[in-house]
């Protein structure tokens, strides 16, 4: 498992009905290609996060595919509609079978 | 030297055991190698693809560094973007799904480029068919390693 994994995610804690609110999430994660050589010349074998998946309640918001060419640290930054209160779980699933989360509610005035 | 059959055996398997090492290896590259054009032919099973409208691709002319390139995808009531590095060692990128709560179909993020080349996004629109757009990206610095 990749070291020091920390997710952030940047979420507005309020929202008006059916709003469309931006969300930033980043991750700290070396992203390791698998392209890459060490010093004697070793290949260093592939280590990335593969899949991020955003719901709220329940809903598919964001679902994406991940390859080596996603740079160290993914970032993604996207929009998601707020039809009710209610939270938002931040999904990443690593090539080693960990899986990283993150939750952030969101209320509806 | 006289070869019973027991050594016979021996190295008899030892041979199978190394014939069937390669041919697995280059399985699994050929995998990892597909090219774009057979990417995209997976992606929309086939269909016609237009170029062109309907999808935005946004990412910077001149990229200092290929290790962090920042992109941005939007397809209006798209379900899904493709995103392809065709000069990469290995081409495919992201592949964006948007649900139900998805507010504009855009996303951001940052990708590795190799060298200078045409970034390609292809989009499944909401009626099912597909689009498809490039942006070209001067790369000073390859993000590879290498």
């Amino acid at each position: 498992m990749a070291d020091n994994v920390k997710p952030r995610v940047r979420v507005p804690k309020t929202a008006s009905k059916d709003e469309v609110i931006q969300i930033k999430t980043l991750i700290s994660h070396p992203m390791e290609s698998g392209q890459r050589k060490d010093k004697d010349g070793n290949v260093i074998p592939r280590s990335i996060i593969n899949r991020f998946h955003v719901t709220f309640n329940g809903t598919d918001v964001l679902d994406v595919a991940m390859d080596p060419a996603i740079s160290t640290n993914p970032y993604f930054e996207f929009e998601a509609k707020v039809p009710e209160s209610g939270e938002f779980v931040f999904t990443w699933y690593d090539d080693d079978g960990s899986v990283y989360e993150d939750k952030h509610s969101v209320e509806v005035s | 030297m006289k070869i019973d059959r027991r050594e016979v055996l021996v190295v008899g398997a030892g041979a199978a055991a190394l014939a069937s090492l390669p041919l697995t290896a280059m399985a699994q590259d050929g995998a990892a190698e597909k090219t774009a054009d057979e990417l995209i032919a997976e992606f929309t099973g086939g269909a016609e693809v237009a170029e062109g409208d309907g999808v935005t691709l946004t990412a910077p002319e001149i990229a200092e560094n290929g290790n962090t390139v920042p992109i941005s995808v939007e397809a209006e009531g798209a379900s899904e973007i493709l995103v392809l590095a065709p000069g990469n060692p290995t081409p495919p990128v992201a592949t964006f799904k948007f649900g139900e709560l998805a507010g504009a179909h855009m996303a951001s993020t940052r990708i590795r480029l190799a060298e200078t080349q045409d970034v390609v996004a292809v989009a499944k629109l909401a009626d099912g068919s597909f689009v498809r757009t490039s942006s070209n990206v001067k790369v000073t610095i390859g993000g590879c390693g290498g």
